[in-house]
């Protein structure tokens, strides 16, 4: 059998979710980290994109249960040194270098480092600033616990020399002689996500990168926006301190470059990160802001990524298509002046205060090695190889890659990538889920009743999300005053873990029995600091937060003062609300250990196999006749795979597979009950219990219409992409006859009516022309596009098309490509800005690369299971960074083209990540329930029934002597049947008219 | 008179959960700036307003409420913002009837994907709110009451 333990290398975002993916579906895991503490590039960034979300806000709640999580070993300063053995039973060694402090002594208080004479560049702020041998790589590290830099520590070095720390250290911590471990580590399974590093754009001198010192590169002006970052997130520019009012950004610096670089791969992150970083900057300026992007191809491919070009441009954001030639000095002053062609080969000049180099993303040296050790193979970009249709498999059976290790990619899709490594290596340990495993046991809790109030109110700067509009000092001093509040103090990031930990005692040492946290949202962090109330000893429903940055210092930037005395208020709310609450019991549900999938296409097969394969029973529901999908008509992938033989052997699998049942022309006509036991009702009248359910519904091609229509439908020579692949598949003999074809790009897509990128259109258009090539290398071949998208590793299909002579022609709205017939003749008009002239070309094939939208079906679907869709009609996920398959509905997950556009191997990747999320509820037998339930005081009842009318779910019935009674097991907690009671008879736990009505009177104290 | 001029109203918004709630995180998220008139009391569903909260909370001093569930058909509690749409309609004529002007309370739906809408409904109560000036006929003035 297998080992019950699997290995995950790297501590970044991809490790980190692979990791709590795993421990919390009944393995024991091993997570080996490099550096001094978790967290990789994500910890490093100020925001996020395209939700502007504060990225250590919403990294932070992971990586403190990460450091937490009873079933996860963290190793930091480790690296895997060999590997031994097959799938179900690895042997590894892990070597882990000395912190020299011991983490067990070990309390943060920082001393060390501030006594610490030897002063280092800081790497965690890429350079800028510096930082003491004694270190803490960041606030919010995890683990909380300082290193000694044994390449600068003096005593290390020299021993007797200094020895500072060791004397200041009043747990006794320091430890100069630790030396080397090695574990051995046995081991089912092994994921890696080693992560990437950043181009180093030091050799390409005509940036000045090194040489002027406005010139930065992109991480390194994350760390000048970030709160905890070298300036305190006020933008200065290095030279000389000033606040820079014009900055330009220049793409693809380290990325799509042969010539110099040798890195032919686009990097697929870097403008969206320079949008991002457009857009921010001029959040932090005061005034007037120029913002200047030169580019190649905007690529906004992703879910919400056009919406939010858009919106730059409409914020006054420069847009260039152009190469900057050079950045020179444009005085002493500091500023930069840029030399560039643009699209009509002017020369041109710029001037800017600084300059942000959008530098690519690359594999660690250290990676390289690392899969050489471990005999994996390696792309032509050194990447990790992976499969088309497996595409977090490695060459090497059992190990598993995850994140940018093997392609280029944000942090959405490593995340995918993640769970769907976590489900791969679910799937070889199954049989030994819980055998390593052990159970976190809390503190007894504390017997509040009849105790007066006694609360603590902990108010969060958010670095300076919350602080640099509202006085956060004031508002908790205001807090402190409020009727029960004992204790009131500001934190710097509330959920960091020193400030959880430090929570805990102080709710132990001040007795408090109730909790407020004025922060963010409850919708994000109440689950992380509810925890900590637990680990406390307090219940966790003891608790309130008043969200006083999402909904207050957000949304008023400009007004200070109100948004202050909103604050006082939000808070004076929750503690009204917190005060007469009181502790409810942990209810749960049992889990019915099936699960049922929805759509039968690639996606939704390669997630009922997942699950299935994990020992799980799986219906697979199909409204058409075959399974397949849209798969069936996509001739290949942009690497050459075809699809139809993938996708037999994929059917074959799931119809063979005894887990599976597939239902054909079958859909969804009802469902009730919720995660962990949930009744589907089918057309055919059949219904089915099961704990989880997977959405794959997929989406379909538009059709073109209006000024996209082009002649499609009219003419026989105009065909949508899936029309050419239709003839590929069938090997049609007319397409070698093709003279002259012409591609129109972006047909339907990046339009008002759908303001959004198909993602996969370019590359499919790009493959298919090159396909043409293929068969008559004398035809001549026409791209009318507006942005090439081709990401990642399809930007060498791209070259390939160049090289082979396709000829490109960018297009705009204002210019729009005119087609028509003329003698028999297709007659297609274009206006090529190169040459700023009008070309006609009479294609004997016309090919339009038409948008993906989300079926109709979709809404009524997300309606049955509760799940909200976005304004496009896709599925919306309930967070986008870090939470791309799951709804915010507990025990319905998502996967594939009804979430957003995207080619077969991320639709896979997601598909296995749904199936390890889904996994994670598979494995208990019971899952959490609703505490918050109703409850009827009998004496008020009159018995009217009108309870028994409201409630959508059964739940309350009149008993025999005609009064209301709760089946609390039932309930939701929606509160209908308590606003619809005349007598005020029913209420609801925590939220009765009691708690609701003291917090609307707090706002007018 | 530089009272009223200065004079900003207090809104208390009754936000379900699922929706309006989100909503408005994702209006802070996109910084979708709106007046900071309003203090949002999160609940589990807009079928648990009553018409008591109401009247209480402009019995406490609000000078506007208002109340935003899922849109009709979304509810996560499958049909609670119908019963709160009928709640509002039924409620909006009693409040007729004792002199609160129209515009005072208002309704709305607002998904979790519509910052942008939620800033503008937001806008739009506040503004309302301010044209008709403080609420007084149901918050006891006792400064009325000690001069008699």
């Amino acid at each position: 059998m297998s080992n019950g333990s699997v290995l995950v290398v790297g501590g970044g975002i991809a490790g980190v979710q692979a990791a709590l993916d795993l421990a919390n579906s009944g393995f024991l895991v091993h997570l080996v980290e490099r550096t001094t503490a978790i967290g990789g590039k994500m910890s490093q960034l100020d925001k996020t994109f395209p939700t502007n979300d504060c990225s250590a806000c919403i990294l932070s709640p992971k990586l403190v249960e990460c450091g937490r999580h009873f079933n996860i070993n963290l190793l930091t300063l480790a690296d895997l040194i060999a590997l031994e053995g097959e799938p179900g039973s690895f042997k590894a060694v892990v070597r882990q270098r000395p912190r020299y402090i011991d983490p067990e002594k070990c309390i943060a208080c920082g001393l060390c480092a501030e006594k610490c004479p030897k002063k280092v560049s800081n790497d965690f702020n890429m350079g800028i600033g510096e930082r003491k041998a004694a270190y803490l790589s960041y606030p919010q590290a995890v683990p909380l616990k300082y290193a000694l830099d044994p390449e600068h520590c003096i005593w290390i070095n020299k021993p007797g020399r200094c020895g500072l720390c060791a004397k200041v250290c009043q747990a006794g911590a320091i430890n100069f002689d630790e030396t080397a471990r090695e574990y051995i580590l046995e081991v089912g399974s092994v994921v890696l996500a080693p992560g990437f590093s950043r181009f180093d754009p030091s050799p390409l001198d005509f940036t000045g990168y090194g040489r002027l010192p406005n010139v930065v590169t992109s991480m390194e002006f994350e760390r000048l926006l970030s709160p905890s970052g070298p300036c305190m997130g006020h933008l200065e520019r290095p030279s000389d301190g000033q606040e820079p009012k014009r900055i330009a950004w220049l793409q693809c610096i380290g990325s799509r470059d042969i010539n110099r670089v040798g890195h032919p791969y686009c990097s697929s992150i870097c403008c969206m990160f320079a949008l991002k970083q457009a857009v921010i900057a001029k959040e932090h300026a005061h005034g007037e802001f120029e913002s200047s992007i030169f580019y190649m191809d905007m690529r906004t491919h992703g879910k919400g990524f056009e919406n939010y070009y858009n919106r730059a441009k409409e914020d006054g954001v420069r847009f260039h298509r152009a190469r900057v030639h050079s950045v020179i000095p444009a005085d002493d002053s500091g500023s930069l002046q840029l030399r560039y062609v643009d699209e009509l080969g002017k020369v041109n000049f710029a001037e800017f205060d600084m300059v942000v180099l959008s530098t690519g993303l690359q594999v660690y040296r250290h990676t390289v090695k690392l899969a050489e050790m471990l005999g994996l193979e390696l792309d032509a970009d050194n990447f990790i190889k992976t499969d088309s249709f497996n595409p977090v498999a490695t060459s090497r059976p059992g190990i598993y890659v995850c994140g940018a290790a093997s392609e280029p990619k944000d942090i959405p899709q490593s995340v995918m990538e993640a769970s769907a490594a976590a489900a791969e290596a679910g799937r070889i340990m199954a049989p030994a889920r819980w055998t390593e495993t052990s159970k976190k046991v809390y503190p007894a809790e504390m017997n509040i009743h009849a105790q007066a109030p006694r609360i603590g109110v902990f108010v969060c700067h958010c670095g300076i999300n919350i602080s640099s509009v509202v006085d956060v000092e004031a508002v908790a001093a205001h807090a402190k005053n409020l009727d029960g509040v004992v204790f009131s103090q500001c934190n710097l990031f509330t959920c960091s873990q020193d400030t959880i930990n430090q929570m805990v005692s102080i709710i132990k040492e001040q007795g408090l029995n109730r909790v407020v946290v004025a922060s963010c949202s409850p919708r994000t962090h109440e689950p992380l600091f509810q925890e900590t109330l637990r680990d406390a000893g307090l219940n966790k429903f003891l608790f309130e937060m008043a969200n006083i940055r999402d909904q207050n210092s957000w949304v008023h930037q400009l007004e200070p003062e109100k948004a202050t005395a909103k604050a006082k208020d939000l808070v004076a709310m929750a503690v009204a609300r917190v005060r007469s609450e009181g502790a409810l019991p942990y209810n749960t549900v049992p889990v019915t250990k099936s699960a049922l999938v929805i759509g039968g296409g690639v996606t939704g097969m390669t997630a009922a196999l997942s699950m299935a394969e994990q020992n799980y029973p799986v219906i697979l529901v199909e409204q058409s006749e075959c399974l397949g999908g849209n798969g069936r008509k996509v001739y290949r992938n942009w690497k050459g795979d075809t699809f139809l033989p993938f996708i037999n052997e994929l059917t074959a699998r799931v119809t063979t597979h005894p887990q599976i049942s597939v239902k054909y022309n079958t859909e969804i006509s009802e469902v009730t009950g919720s995660v962990g036991k949930f009744i589907t009702t089918f057309s055919d009248g059949h219904s089915f219990e099961h704990g989880v359910a997977v959405i794959a519904v997929g989406g379909q091609a538009y059709q073109p219409e209006e000024e996209w229509q082009f002649l499609h439908g009219i003419d026989h020579r105009v065909q949508t992409l899936l029309e050419l692949d239709q003839r590929f598949m069938e090997e049609d003999a007319g397409l070698k006859e093709v003279k002259q074809a012409v591609f129109i790009h972006c047909v339907g897509s990046r339009i008002p009516e759908r303001p959004y990128c198909s993602r996969v259109c370019c590359t499919h258009a790009i493959d298919s022309a090159v396909k043409l090539k293929e068969l008559n290398p004398e035809m001549d071949i026409y791209m009318l596009y507006r942005d090439i998208r081709t990401y990642g590793q399809r930007e060498r299909l791209y070259q390939e098309a160049r090289a082979k002579g396709i000829i490109f022609v960018c297009y705009d709205l204002d210019h729009l490509p005119h087609v028509s017939e003329r003698d028999g003749r297709l007659l297609v008009h274009a206006h090529d800005p190169i040459i700023d002239a009008n070309i006609s070309i009479h294609p004997d094939l016309l090919v339009l690369a038409t948008a993906i939208q989300p079926r109709e079906q979709t809404g009524s679907l997300s309606k049955f299971f509760k799940c909200a869709v976005d304004s496009q009609g896709f599925l919306l996920e309930a967070h986008m960074k870090l939470r791309p398959v799951d709804f915010a509905t507990e025990g319905v997950f998502l996967a594939g083209l009804c979430h957003y556009p995207k080619p077969m191997e991320e639709a896979i990747a997601q598909a296995k990540a749904a199936a390890a999320r889904a996994a994670i509820i598979l494995a208990y037998d019971a899952v959490p329930a609703e505490s918050v339930t109703a409850v009827v005081t009998p004496a008020k009842c009159t018995g009217c029934g009108l309870c028994v009318e409201v409630c959508a779910y059964h739940a309350v019935s009149l008993d025999e002597n005609g009064i209301s009674v709760v089946t609390t097991s039932m309930c939701k907690g929606c509160g209908a049947c308590v606003a619809g009671c005349r007598s005020d008879a029913v209420s609801l736990k925590n939220i009765g008219n009691e708690q609701i009505m003291a917090a609307v009177d707090a706002a007018f104290m | 008179m530089s009272e009223t001029n200065n004079w900003e109203p207090k809104i208390i918004a009754f936000l379900c959960n699922w929706c309006s709630y989100a909503g408005a995180d994702l209006a802070g998220v996109s910084r979708f700036q709106y007046p900071p008139n309003i203090r949002i009391v999160k609940v589990p569903c807009s079928g648990r307003v009553s018409e008591n909260m109401i009247m209480s909370a402009l019995k406490s001093g609000a000078d506007g409420i208002l109340v935003s569930g899922c849109h009709p058909g979304d509810c996560h509690y499958i049909s609670g913002n119908y019963f709160a749409k009928r709640r509002f309609a039924l409620l909006s004529n009693l409040l007729d009837f004792i002199g609160i002007e129209p515009g005072r309370v208002s309704f709305s739906w607002v998904s979790a994907s519509e910052g942008e809408q939620f800033a503008e409904v937001v806008h739009s109560v506040t503004e309302r709110v301010k044209a008709l000036g403080p609420a007084s006929r149901l918050v006891k003035q006792l400064d009325a009451v000690q001069a008699a």
